[in-house]
């Protein structure tokens, strides 16, 4: 009985570890390619647009959704204490820090990341991988190159939109809805925001884009099986994507402090 | 003058072995088929002689290059030397018939966008396709997609051509079509031909010579007559499609 639970946690250890070095080996090929030619350009602007332009409408609706929820329940929180003024800032503050970065994060992972797996992941069991090698072309510059990249750069744009658009919708509410001065409200939104506030945010979104990138491809890469397979790669790249920005996100912070 | 030679050839995966010691010569020009059944090895086999798979043992030689050798730029440089028709043609998707037919033009030639619509074209004649240059592969029937693969196959003028299953999948009629077309092909572009299959109508018409794999093994090597004619009980079976001998269905 001992045994067989040793066992058991002894393959799931190994399988974790293989996993793991797998990941690292796939993101060193990825990161090696990215700087060798040839340079996939075309690819790279269609996957900018499959990516970032297509995940827009997605991104605006959470960004504007939570600035304006957050405006709401500071003030409902602040007016105990009566700083309803002080909204703006926590505002502010909230969606370039943290929010922004992490909720583009998380809808790209689920929109972007999962399309990349599937894709990928059919390309795989339908041996159009293969069939790349076999014209000579390598599938990780020709493929996967250009979704890292584009993924990384993309989130940069996508999470500024999304700061800049979760702040007006906090303005939004906390001014027309609430009734908060707006010279006041606007004072307190710049007065406490400072330019490494945005660019904390910012340099977050990048690591997030690289992460949705990485483990899209990997996925998809090495997707298994049929059907069943690609399903499994699509799951598994939006679970552990957004796994990944959650776990980075607190030591991202703690380093950004 | 031999252009493919395998020697020793053994691979596993974990703890099963699927090949055990292939040895096998593809003489220049020559059309060889590999038949065996589900399991047999078959594809692992012809993905060893493109590189797409890398010997646990053993050597495969295209040209006389060692592929185990062979760094990236080198390996794709003999892949230049291949064309491959793959079971389910394995068309990109995304990419109209004329840009997977030129894929390989376009990343290795400066062909204008012209030029290769032109040789794409002229290709997709060759196997007996018109007009279906800007039509997507969803839009394409299977034996179309065959023909297309085939198509992509030869693009690049290639000295050997690889069949994966060329006529799985497809019905009566059309599969006849694509061994003429293997056989045609063969006689107009003299190139060398590796197939395998499990079609023995198939195998008896587009080879010179025919090899059985059988549990990670050859068993017998010969041209269509003497294996039609052959006392191995294992290929005898196997030939006749009877479910009674040696090979179990398992």
């Amino acid at each position: 009985m001992i045994n067989k639970l040793l066992e058991l946690i002894g393959n799931k250890t190994m399988a974790l570890l293989r996993e793991m070095g797998a990941v690292i080996i796939f993101c060193g090929q990825t990161f090696r390619w990215t700087f060798s030619r040839p340079f996939y350009l075309k690819n790279l602007l269609k996957q900018m647009e499959q990516i970032g332009v297509n995940s827009v409408p997605v991104v605006l609706t959470t960004a504007i959704s939570t600035g304006m929820v957050l405006a709401l329940q500071s003030y409902t929180g602040f007016k105990r204490f009566g700083a309803q003024s002080l909204i703006g800032a926590v505002v502010s503050l909230s969606m370039t820090r943290e929010l922004g970065p992490v909720l583009t994060g998380l809808m790209v992972a689920g929109r972007a990341g999962a399309s990349m797996a599937a894709e990928l992941g059919t390309m795989r069991v339908t041996e159009q991988i293969d069939a790349l090698y076999t014209l000579a072309t390598n599938p990780m510059k020709y493929l996967v190159v250009p979704r890292f990249l584009a993924s990384t750069i993309m989130m940069f744009f996508l999470s500024a939109l999304g700061m800049y658009i979760g702040i007006l919708g906090g303005y939004f509410v906390g001014v027309k809805v609430l009734g908060t001065n707006p010279t006041t409200y606007m004072n307190q939104s710049i007065n406490n925001t400072t330019m490494s506030d945005i660019w904390y945010g910012l340099i977050k979104s990048l690591v997030f884009g690289a992460v949705v990138g990485l483990i899209g491809c990997y996925k998809g890469f090495n997707t298994e099986g049929g059907a069943e397979g690609v399903g499994k790669a699509t799951t598994g790249a939006v679970v552990v994507s957004c796994m990944l920005i959650l776990i980075l996100d607190y030591f991202l912070s703690a380093l950004l402090w | 003058m031999a252009m493919i030679e395998i020697t020793n050839l053994c691979k596993g995966f974990g703890s099963h072995q699927v090949l055990r010691g292939v040895n096998l010569t593809v003489e220049k020009g020559e059309s060889m088929t590999v038949i065996g059944g589900s399991g047999s090895g078959k594809s692992v086999l012809i993905k060893h002689i493109i590189g797409l798979l890398f010997p646990d043992r053993g050597e495969v030689k295209v040209d006389g290059e060692v592929l185990n050798n062979l760094d990236e730029r080198g390996l794709n440089d003999v892949r230049k030397k291949f064309g491959m028709l793959f079971q389910g043609a394995a068309l990109f998707d995304s990419l109209t018939v004329w840009e997977n037919v030129g894929f390989g033009l376009k990343q290795h030639t400066k062909m204008s966008d012209k030029e290769i619509r032109d040789v794409t074209t002229q290709k997709l004649a060759l196997v007996g396709l018109k007009g279906v240059e800007d039509k997507m592969p969803s839009d394409l029937s299977g034996g179309m997609k065959k023909r297309v693969g085939l198509a992509r196959a030869i693009a690049m003028d290639p000295q050997i051509i690889l069949y994966d299953e060329p006529t799985t999948g497809l019905d009566p009629i059309t599969a006849d079509a694509i061994n003429d077309l293997i056989v045609d092909l063969r006689k107009k572009l003299g190139v060398t031909s590796v197939a395998i299959t499990h079609d023995m109508f198939s195998a008896y018409k587009i080879s010179d010579r025919i090899a059985m794999l059988y549990k990670g093994e050859i068993q017998e090597t010969g041209t269509p007559d003497e294996i039609r004619g052959t006392s191995n009980p294992i290929v005898k079976q196997f030939i006749t499609g009877s479910a009674v001998g040696p090979i179990t269905a398992d």
